[in-house]
């Protein structure tokens, strides 16, 4: 079909979010009921188109990039960037779940307003959120994803800034006491910014020596991946300029030890906040990770990967200690976060077809489980109007509906058999068994799997602390006596979702590596040559 | 009597009968408005044929093609001058449109403030087509002194006569040092237009009072455009000033003081860029480092916006720095400066024209009292995190393009002077990003300050010729951020000068 062809159906999901961010900038405010609907039709037909691409999808030829706008579409003509957007096995399942997520946030948010009340603006930073994550995932052009992954700080940082915590905390080091959503959201965007702002550096690099070898500065990431695989960068140029995308990219991701943004982040921002970031926002990073640093600098890559390696694994076992320390619930989910993406890291430091596999499904995975902790940890607040789980407890005798969903949640992000947790975790240990050869760390790498395996242990050992605490027991004598209502409409439809894409991807996996999977073996051997 | 290309010559002459014509309306009518009309239609009309200008080719009544040499060479109408005498006929009634309402809060004089306007923009576009020192000198100048003069406009205020007497002796500081820079260059090389300097330098460039020469007119330079370490003035001149009038320096004054490095760097001392590529290296990583870290402290807006203005300007050097000093191609940095000017213009009239309406509805430019100015101002505060955040250069927003095209320019040039000073500027974005955000977070996280009147606030009408300038700079900030081809080619078509001069 023509509409498709031309990259038209592939704009539309990425534009049509902001332009429905400006329908709801301009309804009055009063018209609550109007600008959510807005919001919703709006995110509904974008998920809808999302889902035509990936029914029209040619999985058969999932390495090649599909949908897309002509590679020469104009953009900026002086420095030869395009507008090319196109997805392929790899970005389309990201495009289909950040679709979904989008949808989700606005079905809570119908009755679960953060204070202070102001669901216009609430809605259209979530809309220009949806453009800036699609976008990312769909950019071709290195200016074009730098665009749209700086598109995204902006929203988010209103929305922790605006809806955040209101809690006292202190500022180590400069020792202020400051409100925690203020503190949150400047670090939130100042370690995004620091780390971009090399990626950048990294990018224009690369553009300028393209012109060696193609004969024209390039910032396409076909032609760019082309040159790179037959060895145009090398050198000391190289490894700066993978050191520039690392430092974008691990920051986003966020690996150990840049990760300290992200607690604070995903604990002081309001609900649908923490679970855009966690579902999509950690996603921009490791996607650059295997859509830009990998195939256009191979050589770096092999030579980085067993320091990667070794940060991922940090980032598993320091993440689910950090997960045991902690008391508050939100907390603890973020810091879990940290040890699930140590593992997607670890999958894609192994340079294997099987370990990107991985990734790819785990960060999946990681979008729906987490994106559901965070949604229930964030109505249980709601109700309870504290995340301390020192004083939750006995939730499934005041909410039982809501205590299984918690329980479901949480056996699927300790990584379950046939749900969705399962693969990213299995596959990334099983990737790390046997590495890219030319790494030539074997065994460096099976003792990350095994350090990786114990992290599992560690995983299943927090997620049991939270239920414990926040699920079992007899409720504290402060809840005794008062009403809770268990479940309601809203949730309802925001969670399913969740809950049966979890169990349908832990049960076919299929469904994700379908279109991932001949893509991720074409990336390796073009790059890799593997 | 040569014929005179007056086509050329006319935007310049429109203007020079506006400044007359404003003082002779203000004469003779009671009404100032009038003189403010006049001022702005002399202003819209001198826009005009710079249009004609700019796309003579595509045009049937013009005849003549190409650049335009007037004078022997003195007086250019190139693509570069162009676009900059677009800027700043834009700049100076952004400025007007801004002073309207402001001029009636209090007991200011009303005509003569119009008449300075017009002269400062007439200075700054002869300055754009200035190509040679005496011209650019007197130019300059004439930008300088309307400043003076407007400076002390709030004559009641200990504070503005301060801005006013600092900025004239700082200014005449700066004039005396580049006059006499400007007499050991004539004196060595026998001629003060720019292309026969450019030709003769290569043969005194060992001779060390060449060196001083070229270093003493930079020096006044870096005065005018408030490099540091020449910066110190700049702060008190822009809090005592009156707001517009600040509005018009960080972006006419300056910019005029830029075009004027621009040219002398570019177009007199091409030939000896290792004379003053690694000070302009010093100067912009300076620059940046000093505004930007000094500014995070600033509670006033208006200072804030001062010391934004120092580190802005640092960006803009830094091409400079890492090209010459490299010894690289010129026309990319050259370029990279003009876009960033060109969108530097219209995010920070905007960034001042909405600090006007906020800041003479609350009494106050201290950001303490701008607190939760979302909640009673929504659509204020939307377009103030607009401007500020395209100062920070956060994509979509006009901003991120100008800081763009200088890590271009700076890692293009492909040695170590370009890469270590595109780190200097990425670190000092991410500094930048603190104190911008400090205004938005007053406006949209802080509370509202305890005794703040909100029912006399909300809703209150935004005078329209204030409201129009935000409008218009708003779009420009937002078109530019997602279609910055628009103004990439704006660099790229000024650099052509570089091919007409042989380089």
């Amino acid at each position: 079909m023509d509409w498709l062809d031309n990259g038209l159906a592939l704009s539309l999901v990425v534009f049509l979010p902001v332009v429905g961010a400006g329908i709801v900038l301009a309804i009055p405010k009063a018209q609550e009921a109007a600008l959510k609907w807005t919001a919703l039709i709006v995110s509904l037909v974008t998920l809808a188109l999302a889902v035509v691409l990936a029914v029209q999808f040619d999985y058969s030829a999932a390495d090649t990039y599909q949908f897309g706008t002509a590679i020469d579409t104009p953009w900026i003509e002086a420095i030869n960037a395009h507008f090319h957007i196109a997805v392929d096995g790899i970005s389309l399942p990201l495009v289909v779940l950040a679709a979904f997520i989008t949808v989700l946030v606005i079905i809570y948010s119908w009755n679960h307003w953060p204070e202070p009340h102001n669901p216009k603006l609430l809605l259209a930073f979530v809309l220009i959120l949806a453009t800036g994550m699609t976008g990312t995932f769909v950019a071709l052009d290195l200016v074009l994803f730098f665009l749209f992954f700086e598109v995204v700080l902006l929203p988010m940082y209103f929305m922790i800034g605006i809806w955040g915590d209101r809690g006292i905390r202190d500022v180590p080091i400069f020792g202020w006491k400051m409100e925690m959503r203020l503190y949150a959201s400047l670090k939130f965007f100042v370690f995004t910014l620091f780390g971009s702002a090399f990626m950048l550096l990294g990018f224009l690099a690369l553009y300028f020596r393209s012109g060696d070898t193609l004969g024209y500065n390039s910032f396409s990431m076909i032609e760019l991946s082309e040159i790179g695989a037959a060895g145009a960068f090398t050198g000391t140029f190289a490894f700066l300029v993978f050191l520039g995308l690392f430092l974008g990219f691990a920051v986003k991701v966020p690996m150990w030890p840049v990760h300290t943004w992200l607690p604070d982040a995903h604990t002081a921002a309001p609900t649908i906040g923490s679970v855009i970031l966690a579902a999509i926002l950690l996603k921009l990073g490791t996607y650059g990770f295997v859509r830009i640093a990998l195939p256009i600098l191979p050589d770096e890559a092999v030579s980085w990967a067993p320091f990667i390696g070794v940060l991922s694994v940090i980032g598993i076992i320091y993440g689910s200690l950090a997960c045991l320390a902690q008391t508050d619930m939100k907390r603890l989910i973020a810091y879990s976060s940290v040890g699930h993406m140590g593992f997607v890291m670890l999958g894609i430091a192994t340079l294997t077809d099987v370990g990107i596999n991985a990734a790819i499904i785990g960060m999946v995975a990681h979008g729906l489980i987490t994106g559901l902790l965070f949604f229930i940890a964030g109505s249980m607040a709601h109700r309870f109007h504290t995340r301390d789980m020192n004083r939750l407890g006995g939730t499934m005798a005041l909410m039982p509906k809501m205590g299984v969903l918690l329980g479901f949640a949480a056996m699927a992000s300790l990584g379950l058999p046939a749900l969705a947790g399962f693969w990213g975790e299995f596959m990334a240990l099983m990737a790390s068994f046997n590495p890219l050869e030319a790494i030539g760390a074997d065994s460096m790498f099976r003792v990350f799997m095994v350090i990786g395996a114990i992290g599992t242990v560690l995983t299943a050992g927090y997620m049991l602390y939270m239920l414990r605490s926040v699920n079992f027991g007899e409720p504290a004598e402060e809840w005794v006596g008062q009403e809770f209502h268990d479940v309601e409409t809203s949730e309802w439809l925001a969670w399913a979702p969740l809950v049966l894409g979890t169990i349908a991807i832990g049960v076919f996996p299929k469904i994700v590596f379908g279109a991932t999977n001949d893509a991720v073996v074409s990336l390796v051997k073009s790059a890799f040559g593997g | 009597m040569p014929s005179l290309d007056y086509h050329a010559l006319l935007p310049a002459i429109i203007l020079a009968v506006t400044v007359i014509a404003t003082l002779v309306v203000d004469l003779v009518t009671t009404r100032k408005s009038l003189a403010a009309i006049t001022a702005m239609v002399g202003m819209f009309a001198a826009l005009v044929p710079v249009l004609t200008l700019a796309f003579c080719d595509s045009l049937e009544f013009c005849t003549s093609t190409g650049d335009r040499m007037l004078f022997g060479g003195s007086y250019v109408v190139d693509g570069y001058a162009l676009v900059l005498q677009g800027i700043f006929i834009f700049a100076g009634f952004t400025t007007l449109l801004l002073s309207i309402g402001y001029l009636e809060t209090d007991r200011y004089y009303e005509g003569e403030y119009y008449f300075l306007i017009v002269s400062a923009v007439l200075g700054a576009v002869v300055m754009a087509s200035s190509r040679d020192f005496i011209s650019m000198i007197v130019a300059l100048e004439v930008v300088s002194g309307s400043g003076f003069l407007l400076a002390g406009w709030r004559k009641g205020d200990p504070k503005s006569n301060e801005a006013s007497l600092k900025f004239f002796i700082i200014g005449v500081l700066a004039l005396a040092l580049m006059l006499f820079g400007v007499s050991l260059v004539y004196g060595l090389t026998g001629t003060q237009v720019f292309s026969e300097i450019a030709a003769a330098a290569s043969g005194v460039s060992d001779v060390p009072l060449f060196a001083l020469g070229v270093i003493f007119i930079l020096l006044g330079l870096g005065f005018k455009v408030s490099a540091v370490p020449f910066h110190f003035w700049t702060p008190d001149v822009y809090e005592g000033s009156p707001v517009p009038v600040t509005a018009w320096l960080s972006v006419g004054s300056q910019g005029a003081g830029f075009v004027g490095l621009l040219s002398v760097c570019y177009l007199a001392f091409p030939t000896v860029t290792d004379v003053w590529g690694p000070v302009m290296w010093v100067v912009a990583a300076l620059s940046m480092t000093v505004g930007n870290v000094v500014a995070i402290k600033q509670t006033n807006v208006i200072r804030l916006l001062g010391f934004s203005s120092i580190a802005q300007g640092g960006f803009m050097l830094a091409p400079f720095g890492a090209a010459a000093a490299s010894g690289a191609d010129l026309g990319q940095a050259f370029g990279a400066t003009v876009t960033y000017m060109v969108i530097y213009a219209a995010m920070n009239l905007g960034a001042f024209a909405v600090a006007i309406v906020i800041g003479s509805r609350l009494g106050s430019y201290e950001l303490e009292d701008w607190g939760g100015l979302y909640r009673y101002a929504p659509g204020i505060a939307l377009t103030l995190a607009v401007f500020f955040m395209s100062l920070a250069g956060i994509p979509p927003l006009g901003g991120w393009f100008a800081k763009f095209a200088v890590f271009t320019a700076t890692i293009g040039v492909g040695s170590w002077w370009g890469y270590s000073i595109a780190i200097v500027a990425s670190i000092n974005a991410v500094i930048a990003f603190v104190y911008y955000a400090k205004v938005v977070k007053s406006a949209f996280f802080d509370p509202m300050p305890e005794g703040l009147d909100v029912g006399s606030l909300e809703g209150s009408a935004l005078p329209s010729p204030i409201g129009f300038a935000i409008g218009v700079t708003t779009a420009a900030v937002l078109v530019m951020g997602v279609f910055p081809g628009l103004v990439a080619n704006l660099g790229s078509f000024s650099s052509e000068i570089f091919a007409a001069i042989g380089l």
